[in-house]
């Protein structure tokens, strides 16, 4: 591809003030609950109030004698579906066990909220009225919610798949047991990573109208071209007949990366009616149905020599998949294993996974998916590696470091990093710490009787979802490459719009692609417009999640605005009766090199694309717009330090996060206050896994957490302010250089505050706390550690609660004994 | 009752909420519905000059009230308010969800704190009513204290 050579980034690396902001803070932006249809139908689902039952019965026929009901609907009803909600992904050679999975259950409930029946009607009022009153009977089956008890098989969540076990993964780099075997040192350690809800404040919600044959769909969703994909397979209609639009949305971190059951029941009963329906979920919906995240049991061996080298890692995990499967369920460990080794060169590695079916709402992917869980293990396990080894925590790390020079880096999985400078990164964010200051300090408070910690977390991830070849069918197993579009279109006047396949939902694309894009056409940013989310107008997309949307999606729009840039010079080349080598893009037009007085705005060399053709060199395709594909030749390797710094109240447990500081390096800046933004709300999503936040069901099925009462969403008051700097190291991927940064900080984080709390809690002889650490959990820690514990105590949530809550709260390794070998 | 200003009357169902109202019969659909429990403070209007979540407030509980929503707090001439400009220029909304209801309840934050300088902490503890996923706070926080001196206020 012929590129300018090198863009001048006028706009490029500026804090520039959102374009998307003034629609947002006057209450003029539209989310799908704001969008009104002529005509509009509501929909109400009825739900499983039982785990796992046989439907012997359903009754509507009280709900459709009530005022305002036009319909109620079962999972026979819906018979003419083509195919069940989608799982995509089939790895070659890999076994998946797939349960079906309707959007109206079929025979079985097998998790609370499971949907049963929807009614339909004219307001959103009478419908949760009427499905109230459809009755349904069941009869209660055994239930098993314990992850480690389900891989036992005694209760079976679907008898037709004779196992709970639905797949089992293994990768395998070096000798892992011989390496164990010669280590002079090994820790192990059993980790929960609990279950989480991705949270969004808006929740879920469909319109769907089906006219004549053709479909619209209005939803809240993170993947709008996915989509259509879907309701053509689905629904049988010719993929030109369906149009999905995502509007505004309300925040997404992989909640929203989906196709649920609710979609497609609004969009079967508005064909059904030939009425538009709606549905918009409630909260108390959305902490039952919107897709769980992270639910994983880790058994981890990490191997050293005596002097610090790292030799071996290896990790058993077991997943908690939940019911069934959502789109992408069993791969979520998976991701995580790519990065195993984080940023550290060992030499031999496993990874087990082992997918359980239980009797509880699906897992799937949640801002960092597979990754955080693995840097958890990975980060945590280092310094309790460190400790055995007697050797400072941070010495261990850099003397595992992959050096500089290294890179690129190829890992015993196969996985080429891209670039990474490890130790700089560290070295920048202890600079801003300042350790030795903290030390003095954290000797001085506990004399006091403050406990004061401080934890590190140095990690490396792999995002920018794509290459195609890599992520798709014949290469790891996605149902569909992955890529990104863009489309950059030079209007008559020379104003621009670009549209996107990537599909954002807070992450400011619209004004990081405008900067992009102004600069390779000499315009500003103002006239730059970035329509996304909406299947009708730009090219197939594959939407946003996997820290993608730049490094992918930005860099399409980059490359088509290069080529656009390549026409406009030959056609001032033609006007100005030059080189083509000797015009430049300039500020506010393209010009002659040396003699920037002699050049052409973008409007007029447009008026010659599309107004009066004697402008354009003779055959020359008229028009200005450039359509693309980028699809890269590797992932992207963003990294960093984060330092977290707790006070513990050694009295109640209570844990206060008092500093952060984090060096994060995802490559040159497109937008730094876009970055620090993505890094805020990474950490506070990490922070409120590690203390607060945990989705916890009872030993009979039962959603306990139902509501935010009982979700423990960090507040501002539960938050510190952030230190923040960058690195930046390019990314040879791409020509930005760029990389991912929407997940970096949940993936950095959580490993950074159970370090932090151990330090502060060393002295008194724990060495490990299984998250969320509330006050509970810390002060038993600390009463078994003191001798005073009798032992792991019901979790806070209530005495009944066992299963993927209850880690070990005290330290030691423990073993597996549900056999996941 | 008068809402941003320009006075309605109505009758309702007794069981209508406020945000029901204002979202549904008004199309004020600035104001966002995110729990069923009162905890997001996605929905926070201001209701005779003090923040409510007005999915905590019957309709009929605000007659004869003032009402002002997210839509009310632009001036007549355009002019954004000191928070809407805060929020925009410290970059502390993403997705643009609990904004309104930040901003609202922002603004009671600052009129009932009086004269002296706002701190970090007063912020936290006072936003402690409305949840955001995105932003971590951080930003938010400056841009309530960037308000609140832009509104005279002396920020610590």
């Amino acid at each position: 591809m012929s590129t300018i050579e090198e863009a001048p980034a006028k706009h490029v690396g500026q804090a520039i003030r959102r374009k998307e902001d003034p629609r947002l803070i006057t209450g003029r932006a539209k989310y799908i609950d704001d969008i009104v249809v002529h005509g509009l139908l509501h929909m109400a689902v009825v739900r499983s109030p039982e785990a796992h039952a046989r439907i012997v019965s359903i009754d509507g026929s009280e709900a459709l004698g009530m005022p305002g009901i036009k319909a109620v609907y079962t999972g026979e009803d819906m018979s003419d579906l083509l195919a069940p909600l989608p799982m995509a992904w089939a790895p070659p050679g890999v076994e998946v066990k797939t349960p079906e999975r309707w959007p109206l259950a079929r025979g079985t409930v097998n998790h609370v909220g499971d949907a049963v029946a929807m009614v339909i009607g004219e307001n959103k009022h009478v419908v949760v009225d009427a499905a109230q009153a459809v009755r349904v009977e069941y009869e209660p089956l055994p239930v098993v919610v314990d992850v480690e008890e389900a891989l036992k098989d005694e209760v079976l969540v679907h008898e037709s798949l004779g196992t709970n076990k639905v797949h089992e993964w293994s990768m395998g780099g070096g000798d892992i047991e011989q390496a164990i075997a010669d280590a002079d040192v090994v820790v192990e350690q059993r980790i929960v990573n609990h279950r989480t809800s991705g949270a969004a404040i808006e929740p879920r919600g469909v319109i769907a109208e089906y006219r004549h044959g053709y479909l619209t769909v209005w939803s809240s969703t993170q993947v709008p071209h996915l989509l259509r994909l879907f309701y053509a397979v689905q629904m049988g209609i010719a993929e030109d007949h369906v149009r999905v639009i995502a509007p505004e949305v309300g925040g997404g971190f992989g909640g929203k990366l989906q196709v649920c059951a609710e979609e497609t029941l609004c969009a079967w009963a508005a064909k059904q009616l030939a009425m538009p329906v709606k549905w918009i979920e409630t909260r108390s919906e959305a902490m039952a149905v919107s897709h769980h995240g992270r639910d994983q049991v880790d058994y981890v061996r990490m191997a050293a020599k005596s002097d610090g080298t790292i030799t071996a890692f290896h990790a058993k995990i077991i997943q908690d998949c939940g019911a069934y499967f959502g789109l992408l369920t069993p791969m979520i460990p998976e991701l995580g294993a790519f990065v195993m080794t984080g940023c550290y060169a060992i030499a031999n590695v496993q990874t087990d996974i082992t997918g359980v079916l239980t009797n509880k709402y699906i897992t799937d992917a949640i801002r960092g998916a597979g990754r955080p869980e693995m840097t958890h293990m990975l980060e945590v396990t280092i310094d309790l590696l460190a400790e055995k080894l007697g050797m400072d925590p941070l010495e261990l790390r850099r003397k595992n470091f992959i050096a500089p020079e290294d890179f690129p880096y190829t890992t015993p999985y196969g996985v080429t990093y891209d670039s990474g400078n490890y130790a700089a990164a560290l070295d920048r964010a202890l600079e801003m710490l300042d350790l030795d200051a903290f030390r003095a300090e954290q000797a001085h408070l506990r004399e006091q009787g403050i406990y004061r910690g401080v934890g590190f977390s140095t990690y490396t991830e792999i995002c920018g979802l794509a290459p195609s070849r890599a992520v798709g069918p014949k290469g790891f197993g996605l149902g569909i490459g992955l890529y990104e579009s863009a489309l950059v279109r030079v209007h008559p006047t020379g104003t621009v719009t670009v549209f996107t396949g990537a599909s954002p939902h807070g992450q400011g694309h619209e004004t990081g692609f405008a900067q992009i894009v102004a600069d390779r056409l000499g315009v500003d940013p103002a006239d730059v417009e970035v329509i996304h989310g909406d299947t009708a107008t730009g090219p197939m997309g594959l939407g946003t999640y996997g820290s993608r949307s730049l490094a992918i999606g930005g860099v399409a729009a980059a490359h088509a605005a290069e080529k656009l840039a390549e026409k406009c010079r030959q056609i001032v080349a033609f006007n100005l009766e030059a080189d083509v080598s000797d015009i430049e893009v300039g500020s506010g037009k393209f010009q002659l090199v040396g003699d920037p007085d002699q050049g052409m705005t973008l409007g007029e060399v447009a008026g010659c694309a599309y107004i009066d053709a004697s402008g354009m060199p003779e055959g020359m395709e008229l028009g200005l717009e450039q359509t693309l594909i980028y699809d890269p030749t590797n992932f992207v390797f963003p990294f960093g330090t984060h330092i977290c710094v707790v006070d513990v109240d050694p009295n109640t447990g209570k844990v206060e996060v008092v500093r952060w500081v984090a060096v994060d390096d995802c490559g040159p800046a497109i937008n730094p206050m876009l970055i620090d933004g993505q890094v805020h709300g990474g950490v506070a999503h990490g922070i409120g896994q590690a203390l607060y936040e945990q989705v916890v069901y009872d030993d009979r099925g039962q959603l306990v957490t139902g509501t935010f009462m009982d979700y423990a969403l960090p507040t501002a008051a539960e938050i510190p302010s952030f230190e923040l700097d960058r690195t930046e190291t390019k990314s040879p991927s791409n020509s930005l250089g760029v990389k991912g940064i929407g997940e970096a900080g949940t993936i950095a984080s959580t490993p950074a505050i159970v370090n932090a709390v151990i330090d502060a809690l060393r002295h008194e002889g724990v060495t490990y706390i299984d998250m969320p650490l509330t006050s509970l959990r810390v002060w038993e820690a600390l009463e078994e550690a003191r001798g005073r514990g009798d032992g792991p105590s019901a979790t806070e949530q209530g005495a009944d609660l066992p299963p993927q809550g209850e880690g070990s709260a005290g330290s030691g390794p423990t073993t597996p004994e549900g056999g996941a070998a | 009752m008068t809402v941003n200003g320009q006075p309605v009357e109505a009758e309702v169902e007794p069981r209508l909420l406020l945000v029901h109202y204002l979202r549904d019969e008004l199309g004020l659909t600035g104001t966002h519905v995110g729990c069923d429990t009162s905890n997001c403070g996605a929905c926070t209007c201001h209701l005779d000059g003090e923040s409510v979540k007005s999915c905590t407030v019957l309709t009929v509980q605000a007659d004869g009230a003032e009402i002002t929503t997210i839509e009310g707090m632009i001036g007549d001439d355009g002019e954004l308010h000191p928070l809407q400009e805060g929020f925009w220029a410290e970059h502390g909304l993403q997705c643009g969800y609990c904004t309104p209801g930040m901003i609202m309840a922002a603004a009671d934050l600052i009129a009932r704190h009086g004269p002296g300088p706002i701190s970090e902490e007063d912020v936290r503890k006072g936003l402690e009513g409305n949840l955001c996923r995105c932003t971590g706070y951080h930003n938010i926080v400056k841009a309530v204290q960037a308000a609140a001196e832009a509104m005279g206020k002396v920020a610590a």
